[in-house]
């Protein structure tokens, strides 16, 4: 920056070319050289330092093979309105090729509040799907073998509530918890960190997580018990190696205390897994899968002293950016979405998402939808980039990016260290400052067209109509979500569920006991998702965090 | 000495969503306004109590969480109920077009979407500020 103006076709004084002026740095601001060569690789020539793919500590993949055994899952995130309608929204995926389902639910639902709740008004069934009880539950999944595909469930603060629910819905249909396959997000971190839809203070929500991870390792074999997520750090403005690091640190602090509260890492350690962005910055984010099961595997093997290979691999599943999407020609957003997609295979994802093109106007479209869904069929039939694994190996810029993220990681991980760990970086507010610092730089470089946009800052169509169709939830869905509430309430047995929720209190008080089975005692009795939480609350009490900016 | 004009930044229902808000509210502040940030989670209530309580020109409300149609006008007749209806509400995030304008029709005052230069914000606050000086 700030060079003399160059003359066209003229050579710079270094006898350098004439470059463009343009911000030559990642999206995460990082320089990124003009060319790179075996100098930059740490250790030399990369093709005789890596291990093959499948092997430790599995930066080329964590299968010898890849995708020529067996394709990523396609797996979209869905869910609106009522469980009636986003039922259908399930069985509409399945009929179109989808293999697993995953659930997004409403806000309230997410911070643990009823529909009935008056926080609730005006966002039931908005953003996602509302679930209140086991009724609920049992509509959603209605007609949708539980034990025969496998469900991820978008839910934190209050995962062990809606888990319960879940397990309650599949009892009844018949299927044993070892056949249930799944993820459970129930990542509380990053809910203090980024997304922001707490519903305890930092202790008692990682309480919750290690109970959480404990029955799945004791009754719940295939299941997935955290998926760590950086999505939504990444969302929140984070850069590539903030979401990285930051990710990475609240697995291994999820592991530290389920080590803590006396499981084998080796139990437990297989059934975790990660959740990451894939921005709009090709190599950086292939870059970033590959550092992420690098520093992992490193720090399972080596820190938590794990031995079953399962245990050091990072499996992820991998979402393709909402914020890299532009509310100006949303069409050109299948493009982005493409490269992004095209990103996450490349760097090795176990799932993917694909975002649709109307997002950043409203929820998705069907049509929208089904050209995302489209996209990733395109990209594992058509462009045949699954039949060699870890293609990028070897390229010496992914590879100099792949070192240089790791190496801020680990100075990122030295940092939290110093500030006392996760929880207290999140009760300091360090992580949320660190990220809005960042998102704050990344506007100022929009604004100032260091960086091009384009549609947003450059190639504008000012006279430009909206001509994609915008799902709208009818305000109807609140009122009978509420309705509904209310016979539920009237129809149960009443001092069943007084009993229930007052066991789950009690149980709360004694930090050694797994709240899971009162959990879904109280499912069972049909207790609703906001009288659980109100029953833990009591004990628990609140999160609030000091507004900076 | 001019007063400096003096915003509310807020986040109200229980929209998590705090990345735009924060980057307004800074980019305000290097604009050289009074910024007030609500912090998450707010109740209607709550950010009229604020800017109430504050004296500010503008509520700048965000929300992204699909629920504008329903909070908007909340804050806009409590900030009416309280007398202090001489306050700009104006605001930005995932709001689709027609409902910018029939938000518009209720008094709301400009909203932006996303992709919008907080620029467009600053001026937009500036002159609504000059066209609507305050009498006491």
């Amino acid at each position: 920056m700030n060079q003399p103006p160059a003359v066209p076709g003229a050579a710079a004084p270094n006898g350098a070319a004439r470059e463009r002026d343009a911000l030559f740095t990642t999206i995460s601001g990082s320089p990124v050289q003009p060319v790179y060569g075996p100098d930059d690789v740490a250790g030399g020539d990369p093709a005789r330092r890596l291990a093959p793919p499948g092997e430790y500590p599995y930066t080329r993949g964590i299968h010898p093979t890849m995708y020529r055994g067996r394709l990523w899952t396609m797996r979209q995130f869905a869910g609106f309105g009522s469980a009636r309608q986003t039922n259908a929204r399930f069985r509409y995926l399945l009929e179109h090729g989808q293999t697993g389902l995953s659930v997004a639910f409403d806000v309230p639902t997410l911070m643990g509040f009823d529909s009935d709740d008056p926080k609730a008004l005006g966002e039931v069934g908005v953003c996602g799907v509302a679930v209140d009880s086991l009724a609920d539950m049992e509509v959603l999944f209605d007609g949708i073998p539980l034990g025969d595909i496998t469900t991820s469930m978008t839910i934190n603060g209050p995962a062990a509530i809606l888990w319960a629910l879940f397990l309650a819905a599949a009892e009844k249909q018949g299927v044993p918890f070892a056949q249930l396959g799944g993820t459970l997000q129930n990542d509380c971190f990053k809910e203090f960190i980024a997304q922001k839809c707490w519903c305890f203070p930092p202790r008692p929500a990682l309480r919750l997580v290690v109970n959480t991870i404990e029955y799945a390792t004791r009754h719940l074999p295939k299941w997935n018990s955290v998926s760590v997520s950086g999505y939504h750090i990444r969302e929140a403005g984070a850069t590539a190696a903030q979401e990285l690091a930051f990710t990475l640190k609240d697995g291994f602090t999820y592991v530290e205390a389920a080590l803590a509260a006396g499981l084998d890492v080796d139990e437990f350690a297989p059934r975790l897994s990660f959740f990451f962005n894939a921005h709009i910055d090709f190599f950086e984010e292939i870059a970033k899968y590959r550092a992420a099961r690098r520093i992992y595997a490193r720090h399972l093997r080596e820190v938590y002293k794990a031995k079953n290979p399962r245990s050091w691999q990072l499996r992820f599943h991998t979402q393709t950016a909402g914020c890299s999407l532009t509310a100006q020609q949303p069409e050109n957003n299948i493009v982005r979405t493409a490269i992004e997609a095209l990103a996450g295979v490349l760097g090795g994802t176990q799932s993917l998402h694909t975002n649709s093109m109307d997002e950043t106007l409203a929820l998705p479209s069907d049509k929208a939808v089904k050209i995302a869904l489209r996209t990733q069929q395109i990209l594992a039939h058509e462009t045949n980039v699954t039949h060699a694994a870890d293609p990028l190996g070897g390229s010496y810029y992914v590879e100099a990016l792949t070192d240089r993220l790791e190496r801020e990681a680990e100075e990122y991980f030295r940092e939290i260290d110093a500030r006392g760990g996760v929880v207290a970086g999140i009760e300091s507010g360090y992580f949320q400052r660190e990220i809005h610092r960042a998102s704050y730089r990344y506007q100022q470089e929009v604004e100032a067209k260091q960086r091009i946009i384009v549609g947003v800052n450059e190639y504008v169509e000012p006279d430009e109509k909206l001509e994609i169709p915008i799902l709208y939830i009818d305000p109807q869905v609140e009122r009978d979500q509420v309705a509904a509430l209310a016979a539920l309430r009237a129809r149960r047995d009443g001092d069943l569920v007084r009993r229930r929720l007052a066991a789950l209190t009690a149980a709360s008080r004694d930090e050694r006991t797994n709240l899971m089975p009162y959990l879904l005692d109280c499912a069972r009795a049909y207790a609703t998702k906001g009288e659980m939480r109100h029953a833990m609350g009591v004990v628990f009490g609140e999160h609030r965090e000091a507004p900076e900016f | 000495m001019e007063r400096k004009i003096r915003v509310l930044v807020a986040k109200a229902g229980l929209d998590g969503h705090d990345r735009g808000a924060k980057v307004v509210a800074a980019a305000f502040r290097d604009a050289g306004f009074e910024v007030i940030y609500t912090g998450l989670h707010q109740t209607p209530d709550q950010v009229v109590e604020a800017a109430v309580q504050e004296d500010v020109d503008v509520v700048a409300l965000s929300l992204l969480s699909g629920a504008h149609l329903t909070l908007f006008p909340a804050v806009l007749e409590k900030l009416r109920e309280k007398g202090a209806g001489h306050v700009l509400l104006t605001g930005g995030g995932i709001i689709p077009p027609q409902d910018m304008e029939a938000l518009a029709r209720q008094g709301v005052g400009r909203l932006f979407g996303p992709g919008s230069p907080t620029a467009e914000a600053v001026a937009y606050i500036r002159e609504w500020c000059a066209a609507h000086p305050r009498t006491i």
